[in-house]
């Protein structure tokens, strides 16, 4: 009967809607016609800041870094995902990228010159971020990206990085197991994070864990270390659980937990899942007190979508707090919420974003020059006052000296800390130093 | 069916060699990049026409909105053997932190090329066969096969990422070096990638166009029309269509392999809900749905807006291509070929009435 | 109480559970009472998600993949509610009320953004159910994303669930939250009126006869155009009540609403299309075997499990639970 009925309104339709139709197709000609020269023009202007690009010359140009000496901006590439899930995360990492490159450019620039961010889209999806991490190098030779955020997209945009011999500044906690000679790391390795936490939590809160994690590389990882750690430790694991990324219901996890009653659940939840995960959780009666969360992928920014009343309590490990009481970081929250509104809060990620921009004009500065070998050397053993207190990257791995800071959830959404290790814990990506850690670093062993 | 010159000029050889011209000559005028984009393109086009095949007015409108499990299955048998030719015998990294100590057996397979890339193609069609086969055979259509085939991207998409320790989960496979010894990145490699491209595409184009132009299009056109018809008259339309939908799915699998090889990462992003509605949306904004050019234009075009629009305005690209997407469906019911078609009717339809030329863009 | 419900500590695989359930007696049975009680609230939440796409796309064949963006635009009109409620009501006993508030506003605002989407769009389409899907998809999908993105900032917005539904219903050792209870309370409320709308009203009725016989019922009077609207906007404004509703559970952000689309519209073709009462057993159905699955293996495993149950189901009845036979062939 249905097929009566798109007869019957097509010959309904007169010529009045043809005539419109006609009208649009005109419309869209005209769209793709300007589509067509715009995309061009961009391509050329694009194209003009270099020498002729040829297939043979191409790699080689890219490889001496060759937006230096040219003009009097220097360009650098800021790739998030602005649309698609991970959007909600990513969007006030690059807000802290563009406060950190401005007030550079305020300050006189970098090597007298201004920097020219360059922004692109990674879609929260991995392909695009490698596609547009060789974009930013081939085309744009910008002479560092700052982005990332998941795992995954860091992994992507690794080949590309290495391939063309640029630069990468990932501003997230990550699960370690990684050290190219291409990225910076400004956020924590795993001996900065979760080693730490672990043993806070081993010392202070009870033995009996419970691993929780969204189904992805980090918690799986992640998680692999902390059962070493905790079966070295004699501490006992009472249960795993991993949920597809972007899982909203988390009634029978909960009922999970509930039935094996741990001390502590380490929450390595990313995303969307921390809020269903935590609402859920004090809805079935179990709060703070009864059994404490402690979580590595939820800050103060996570903890405006989750409410402060749901998460009240809890604790999480990282190495900045909005509240990190350092005149670096009064300075940085005044910033930052002069920028993008009293309402927006400073977090970890965030202040990575912002500390990595400055880590790279340093070294360019102490270098001379943006090209990306010397920029590298220059930057070992680089120190800087960052909000969370003074960083110094390791020349060895090129992640950075980070304090570990415990904290709890108060009631107005901020993090207020509970413990901080005595001085910046050097990084140790593959957990090299850990005795129970043996079996994973040596399966990695090259 | 109409002998207007333009229609000629669509259908027959000018348009083809036009385009085929353009692909010759892209590589001496983009660069490096461009043309890498250019040659993924092309690898979604290759895709574009087999679900053109299946879609396209030939068997009664099977929409399948699962074709990215087919281009993932045959992206990640590609990217297994250029991992492990980039690991150089040991195990991948991921393994290792999944806490696996040797290589698991459906992985052993992948270190032959020759069996990595013929599996890149069998395996999608042997998944496709036997999900057609039940498929049809139980008389499942319309709207119901789509959402079917939007189930089962659910189904691989969570086990892919759920079995880190095979799949390497969510970030998938990247970080290849070579390919029968050439290095995967370098230049040469790439462009000679771009040529196998086009070569692909132009011999799945012309098999797919002679598949159709024969008796068994006609037959194919005859279930898109009467299925039942066909049934009695001796037809088994349930064959005929599982023989499409694994035809289409092998021509997926084949897209993905390009895909991995010019883009060097799979990741079960690409192969999920999101991107296998996307294929679709090249087909039916290409248009002439049963042209087999049509998606090619539309796969490029699609592609293309979207790069371009997320380089000019990385903060509100997805407003552009939104408008862009809803304008197409809406105002071109034929997509983008379509055009072309609606101007050499109404040059040949001048005198006849109105009616019969809507009735006639029903079909 | 939570020491109540602890049994031993050790991992539950599905051995275990069948063990437990067997010879534990009382702690097998407030398992299964919980496991089931799980199950029927998830299907309380799907069969809410599912309501409104059981009207648009189950009676309407209109394929509407923006149907997450209007759960997403339901859940933003909660958060926009509560924000007024904070700035002009003192925070006392009235402040709770805001949530009672949102849900008649969210469902008359997605009824709106429905209204709209059908002058603009979806009227077009209705003689190409398959175009439909691609532009509402591709195009309304994405720009209504991007707008929430616009207006609301990319992050999550938090909102804070009304202390009268914190805290549950302690039965025994078991908790079951009041939520959970007040969305299935609130699913069988939409769902009894929709039902009583379109089989016991007039303009309902009208409803059904343009559905059944387009034709027959433009001949009988029955303006098919108000018809059409009317009917989008109904089955728009309950999906708004449903992303009102699972601001109590989950997150509020802009890309919300594709973790639910995919959901409902599994549960609207098991049920089989074109028949509500067929999405309330596809719903508590789907539900059900999900937290079983789940609660016997693990997330992952339980989703694919759920899935190629609904594949294998499809095989079965390739029409769905409720099938309407006819004797036309083509």
């Amino acid at each position: 009967m249905l097929v009566y009925s798109y007869k019957q309104n097509n010959i309904e339709m007169g010529g009045k809607e043809m005539r419109m139709q006609n009208l649009f197709y005109l419309l869209i000609v005209g769209l793709l016609t300007s589509f067509m020269v715009a995309c061009s023009a961009v391509d050329n202007a694009a194209n003009a800041d270099q020498p002729e690009e040829t297939e043979e010359n191409a790699v080689t140009d890219n490889i001496e870094g060759s937006s230096e000496d040219e003009g009097d901006t220097i360009k650098v590439g800021i790739l998030h995902s602005l649309s698609g899930t991970m959007a909600i995360s990513e969007t006030s990492v690059q807000q802290a990228e563009l406060l950190a490159i401005k007030e550079i450019n305020e300050n006189g620039g970098v090597l007298g010159k201004q920097l020219e961010p360059v922004i692109e889209d990674g879609a929260s999806d991995w392909p695009t971020f490698a596609e547009k991490a060789k974009k930013l190098l081939q085309q744009d030779n910008v002479a560092t990206i700052f982005g990332g955020w998941t795992s995954a997209s860091r992994k992507a945009m690794l080949p590309v990085v290495e391939e063309n011999n640029g630069l990468l500044f990932y501003p997230v906690q990550y699960e370690g197991m990684e050290a190219s000679p291409n990225i910076f790391y400004t956020g924590a390795a795993p001996n900065q994070q979760i080693v730490p936490a672990v043993n806070w939590l081993l010392e202070n809160r009870g033995d009996s864990f419970f691993l929780l994690g969204s189904d992805y590389v980090f918690p799986r990882t992640a998680n692999a270390a902390i059962k070493a750690q905790l079966n070295a430790e004699g501490a006992e694991i009472v249960g795993e659980e991993y949920t597809p990324l972007g899982h909203t219901d988390y009634n029978t996890v909960i009922a999970k937990i509930k039935s094996e009653n741990p001390d502590v659940i380490f929450n390595t939840l990313n995303g969307d899942s921390n809020v269903a995960f935590f609402k859920q959780l004090k809805d079935a009666g179990v709060s703070s007190e009864n059994i404490i969360v402690l979580s590595v992928s939820v800050a103060e920014e996570e903890i405006k979508g989750i409410g402060a009343d749901v998460i009240e309590g809890h604790l999480t490990s990282w190495n900045y707090y909005q509240t990190t009481d350092t005149p670096a970081n009064e300075e940085f929250v005044a910033n930052y919420k002069a920028e993008y509104g009293e309402d927006a809060v400073t977090a970890d990620p965030i202040e990575a974003g912002y500390f990595g921009v400055y880590l790279w004009a340093k070294a360019v500065e102490k270098a001379g020059t943006t090209e990306v070998d010397k920029v590298k050397e220059a930057a070992k053993g680089i120190t800087f006052e960052a909000p969370n207190g003074t960083v110094i990257i390791d020349g060895d791995n090129q992640h950075v000296y980070k304090t570990v800071r415990i904290g709890e959830v108060q009631s107005d959404g901020m993090i207020s800390e509970l413990w901080h290790s005595d001085e910046a814990i050097k990084p140790d990506p593959y957990l090299k130093e850990y005795e129970w850690a043996k079996d994973l670093s040596e399966s990695l062993a090259e | 069916m109409q002998n207007t010159i333009y229609q000629k000029l669509l259908s027959n050889k000018v348009i083809f060699s036009l385009i085929f011209l353009i692909l010759l000559v892209a590589p001496m005028l983009l660069s490096d990049f461009r043309l890498n984009l250019l040659g993924k393109f092309l690898a979604f086009a290759i895709l574009a026409i087999g679900l053109d095949l299946l879609w396209g007015g030939y068997t009664g409108g099977v929409l399948s909105l699962g074709h990215g499990i087919y281009f993932g299955l045959g992206a990640y048998c590609m990217a297994m053997y250029l991992k492990l030719e980039a690991t150089g015998g040991a195990i991948p990294d991921f393994m290792a932190w999944s806490g696996m100590s040797e290589l698991p057996l459906i992985w052993i397979p992948f270190q032959y090329p020759i069996l990595a890339i013929l599996l890149g193609v069998i395996i999608p069609a042997v998944v496709a066969f036997f999900l057609g086969y039940l498929t049809f055979r139980n008389r499942i259509s319309g709207v119901y096969f789509t959402i079917l085939s939007q189930a089962l991207v659910i189904v691989v998409v969570t086990l892919f990422i759920g079995s880190q320790n095979l799949t390497g989960g969510t970030s998938g496979l990247t970080n290849f070096e070579t390919l029968f010894g050439f290095h995967i990145n370098a230049s040469s490699t790439q462009t000679a990638f771009y040529w196998i491209t086009v070569f692909i595409l132009g011999a799945v184009f012309f098999f797919s166009r002679m598949l159709v132009k024969g008796r068994f299009g006609k037959v194919l056109i005859g279930i898109r029309d009467g299925e039942n018809r066909m049934r009695f008259l001796g037809y088994n339309p349930s064959a005929y269509k599982t023989f499409i939908y694994t035809l289409s799915a092998a021509i997926a699998g084949l897209a993905g392999m390009l895909f991995v090889l010019q883009v060097g990462i799979i990741s079960p992003t690409m192969i999920g809900i999101i991107p296998s509605i996307e294929m679709v949306l090249w087909v039916a904004l290409g248009g002439g749905r049963g042209t087999l050019i049509g998606p090619i234009i539309g796969a490029v075009f699609v592609n293309t807006a979207k790069t371009g629009f997320s380089e000019s305005y990385p903060e509100y690209w997805t407003y552009f291509l939104g408008i862009l997407f809803v304008l197409v469906v809406v105002f071109l019911p034929n997509g983008l070929t379509g055009l072309f078609e609606k101007w050499n009717e109404r040059r040949k339809n001048k005198n006849v009435s109105n009616s019969i030329r809507v009735e006639k863009s029903v079909s | 109480m939570i020491s109540d419900l602890s049994i031993k500590k050790e991992n539950m695989g599905a051995v275990n559970f069948l063990l437990h359930s067997g010879k534990k007696g009382l702690i097998g049975l407030n398992e299964i009472i919980l496991t089931l009680f799980n199950g029927i609230s998830l299907g309380s939440i799907l069969l809410l998600i599912a309501l409104g796409l059981a009207i648009t796309f189950g009676l309407m064949n209109v394929i509407n993949m923006a149907h997450g963006e209007l759960i997403m635009a339901g859940a933003y009109i909660t958060y926009v509610i509560q924000h007024i409620f904070m700035d002009y009501v003192p925070p006392t006993q009235y402040y709770d009320l805001y949530f009672i508030v949102s849900i008649p506003v969210a469902l008359v605002v997605a009824a709106g953004i429905g209204v709209l989407l059908e002058i603009t769009l979806i009227r077009h389409l209705y003689k190409r159910p398959l175009d439909s899907l691609l532009a509402t998809w591709g195009g309304v999908g994405l720009i209504l994303q991007q707008t929430a993105r616009s207006i609301f900032g990319a992050p999550n917005v938090g909102v804070i669930s009304p202390s009268f539904l914190s805290g549950g219903l302690e039965v025994g050792s078991l908790i079951f939250p009041y939520s959970r209870l007040f969305i299935l309370g609130l699913a069988i409320v939409c769902l009894i009126s929709i039902y009583y709308y379109f089989y016991r009203t007039a303009s309902g009725r009208r409803v059904r006869a343009v559905m059944q016989n387009r034709q027959m019922a433009e001949c009988l009077g029955v303006s098919t155009r108000k018809v059409d609207m009317m009917t989008f906007a109904i089955g728009s404004g309950f999906t708004g009540v449903a992303g009102c509703a699972l601001t109590l559970l989950g997150a509020i952000g802009p890309t919300i609403g594709t973790s639910y689309i995919i959901d409902a519209f599994m549960v609207v073709v098991v049920g089989g299309v074109g028949a509500l009462f067929g999405a309330v057993a596809g719903a508590f159905g789907i539900g059900i075997f999900n937290t079983i699955f789940e609660y016997v293996t693990d997330a992952t495993i339980g989703k694919v499990l759920i899935f190629l149950l609904i594949i294998a189901f499809l095989q079965w009845r390739p029409s769905g639970l409720v099938m309407f036979r006819s004797r036309s062939l083509d």
